[in-house]
């Protein structure tokens, strides 16, 4: 734990808020663009230590987010089928649908799962031959890979049992859209290094120069959060628009070309429809042909949900960072932590539930 | 062939009889027990009585550093010394599944029967219930405790003034963290352990030093020390500030959380308190405590103050801030 303690010292930190500081001399705009930066942010109280001028702002990064309303009702109709499984990953259990969730389905007798990697549920799979497991692949490029491995483990071993509802998003394509659409004026993206450990650097550079944006790639430790803002900073300040590796120690340029080997493998592009944009083209990851007989979509069944997201959540305006958190009419009032309207109070990575969680209107720390 | 718990074994019949007295009276051997009678008859005390009643339903019922039996013993004890109370006798309700192992039983027992001997806190009336296969998971287990609070001692919510010191007694999140990777099977080289400890030592030695300066102590189990100081900061209108750098964890237990993404502000501890004490006398209680084994880790991690009512402040490593609400939900990993 020397390791991550390092990139938390206080001393250090403190250097890099006060460069922070006084580099930010105009008001600015970044969007953390991914869940994990922002409950990051919160929860080492990083705001405290940031220039009023620098306005952070939420971003689509939350795959539990962005995933519609349609797909949380197909994977609860799957659960309701006889015979049938779900193998569920942490937060996704409790985002609430039309008129369930996973979670209060379990509470009915469903038998829900929740599972830590994609590998469990092909070991749930072994174990319980008579079910049919179905996993909801929820996730970015971070978790297509680990996916896309388990589905080719389970056809070398002819495992029959099990299958993944396809609903695997990319980064890029989402922010693309963010920006085509106009609605937001952004200076510059903090974008998440753990997607750049896949996909390297290249996305980012053709959006900084198709749309004018600074971007740094960071880690997410409170170090590497303040380097990345430094560095997206300076380039505001010099009106540049590159994009900046800022988490070398796990970053490369090229990404990793064997975990895009397996996604290519397994998957191929589609469009996709996202919670607050509708539907992105080719932003989605379905199982190709070949793999149709593990596809949660032929394997089953039932009539496909068209359910639009309840005009009461906002969490789409949420998601493309045009509305912040406590904008939203039913913040903390009828959309809690306990009682979640949207899915960004649900997960752990949401922007609502960060807020919620880690700030308060009574008190500006 | 492994011997296992039948429906018989609850019928009231001659299994009951001989589960009575082979196995449990084997290892709970207080004489108003060995009575059987329908209700323990115990003497009588002096000073107000506090009546303290959990139950365990843990799952694993085994798991590294304790058992459900230790944790059913530990854990009464714990919630009448919370209170100022000695605690003085134990009832013990066993709600058992139909094919348990015999053997897993056993052992249970073995350890319910250590564990009040080494806390000197007798099992003095009993029940035990067999439910059919599937109404039940393997073993859930109640107890029941009495403790009496010496005169003087008054202690809780409503003595903890402003500038208190917050004490934690050891490290933070051991017994949740084990028991959340012990579900998930996700193993750590079994580096992690349970905390499962009874408490009593540890604040009866702290009131008979500074009676009056101990001024609340609560044992953060389910929610963690998160939930207890909302709790706290909600019932008194003080906010607590704590500091990160300053709470005790172990490094496995900080290196589990992080990789599972969970915070170890809401996990549960077995086997802690944490104290509210005036500042005068903070270090020197800080000193008694670590002189004890049970309390060797132990840190002052925050203090008292009246700037934000109702709130948990968290002063970070980093160097930031901010507030430390209440769980919501049960603790889940992240997803990527
Ligand atoms: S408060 Fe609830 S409904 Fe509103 S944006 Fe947040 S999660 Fe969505």
């Amino acid at each position: 734990m020397k390791y991550v303690e390092e990139y938390r010292n206080n001393d250090l930190v403190a250097e890099l808020a006060t460069e922070l500081h006084r580099l930010v001399d105009r008001p600015i705009r970044i969007m953390e663009v991914c869940g994990t930066h922002t409950v990051s942010i919160f929860s080492h109280g990083l705001r405290a230590l940031f220039p009023k001028n620098l306005e952070l702002i939420s971003g689509p990064g939350c795959p539990v987010c962005v995933t519609p309303i349609n797909h949380i009702n197909d994977f609860q109709t799957i659960a309701g089928l006889n015979g049938v499984s779900i193998a569920v990953f942490g937060d996704l259990i409790r985002v609430p649908g039309t008129t369930d969730s996973l979670s209060s389905m379990s509470a009915k007798g469903r038998d829900i799962r929740v599972v830590y990697s994609p590998a469990d549920v092909l070991h749930l799979a072994k174990q319980h031959p008579q079910r049919v497991w179905m996993l909801p692949a929820v996730g970015f490029e971070t978790t297509a890979p680990a996916i896309a491995a388990v589905v080719l483990e389970a056809s070398r071993l002819n495992i029959n049992n099990f299958t993944i509802y396809p609903a695997n998003k990319t980064v890029p394509a989402a922010l693309d859209a963010l920006f085509g659409n106009n609605t937001i004026k952004l200076d510059g993206l903090l974008c998440p290094g753990h997607v750049s450990t896949i996909i390297g650097l290249e996305p980012y550079r053709s959006l900084a120069h198709k749309h004018g944006i600074a971007c740094a790639v960071a880690g997410f430790e409170p170090t590497d959060i303040f380097h990345a803002l430094i560095s997206l900073a300076t380039m505001i300040h010099k009106r540049e628009t590159k994009v900046q590796n800022c988490y070398t120690r796990a970053v490369t340029d090229s990404g990793n070309e064997r975990a895009r080997q397996l996604i290519e493998e397994v998957f191929t592009p589609e469009d996709s429809r996202w919670r607050g944009f509708g539907v992105i083209p080719g932003s989605g990851l379905m199982l190709k042909d070949k793999f149709a007989h593990f596809n949660a979509l032929h394997r089953f069944t039932f009539t496909q949900n068209k359910d639009q997201d309840p005009a009461s959540c906002r969490c789409g305006e949420v998601l493309k960072g045009v509305l912040q958190p406590r904008q939203c009419p039913i913040f903390g009032k009828s959309c809690t932590p306990s009682s979640p309207i949207g899915p960004c109070m649900v997960s752990s990575e949401g922007t609502c539930a960060a807020h919620y969680r880690y700030g308060s209107v009574e008190i500006n720390l | 062939m492994t011997k296992i718990i039948t429906l018989d074994h609850g019928s009231g019949g001659q299994a009951s009889d001989d589960l009575i007295k082979n196995l449990f009276l084997k290892y709970l051997t207080h004489p108003e027990l060995k009575q059987l009678n329908d209700s323990a008859v115990l003497e009588q005390v002096s000073g107000k009585l506090a009546f303290s009643t959990d139950s365990y339903v843990v799952d694993p019922i085994f798991f590294p550093g304790g058992d459900i039996g230790e944790l059913a013993v530990n854990g009464t004890i714990n919630d009448l010394s919370m209170m100022g109370a000695r605690p003085l006798y134990l009832s013990l309700g066993l709600i058992i599944e139909e094919g348990l192992d015999l053997d897993d039983l056993e052992k249970i027992i073995y350890s319910i029967g250590r564990a009040s001997e080494i806390t000197g806190v007798p099992i003095v009336t009993g029940d035990t219930k067999v439910v059919p296969k599937g109404k039940g998971d393997k073993i859930f287990i109640n107890t029941s405790g009495i403790g009496v609070i010496d005169s003087g001692i008054d202690i809780g919510p409503h003595r903890i003034k402003e500038g208190d010191k917050i004490i934690l007694s050891g490290t933070m999140a051991d017994h949740g963290v084990t028991i959340l990777t012990k579900r998930a099977e996700i193993d750590f080289s079994g580096s992690l352990t349970s905390d499962t400890t009874a408490l009593h030592n540890i604040t009866s030695l702290l009131l008979d030093h500074f009676p009056g300066d101990i001024h609340a102590m609560r044992d953060p189990t389910r929610g963690g020390v998160a939930n207890v100081l909302n709790e706290l900061a909600e019932n008194t209108e003080l906010n607590m500030e704590i500091k990160e750098s300053n709470i005790p964890i172990r490094a496995e237990v900080k290196a589990a959380c992080e990789l599972l993404g969970l915070d170890p502000l809401y996990l549960a501890n077995e086997g802690k308190c944490l104290i509210f004490v005036s500042a005068t006398v903070a270090d020197e209680t800080l000193k008694l405590l670590r002189n004890l084994p049970e309390g060797k880790m132990a840190a002052i991690i925050g203090h008292t103050d009246t700037q934000h009512p109702g709130k948990v402040i968290l002063n970070t490593n980093a160097g930031g801030r901010r507030l430390v609400n209440r769980l919501i939900g049960a603790p889940l990993p992240r997803i990527c």
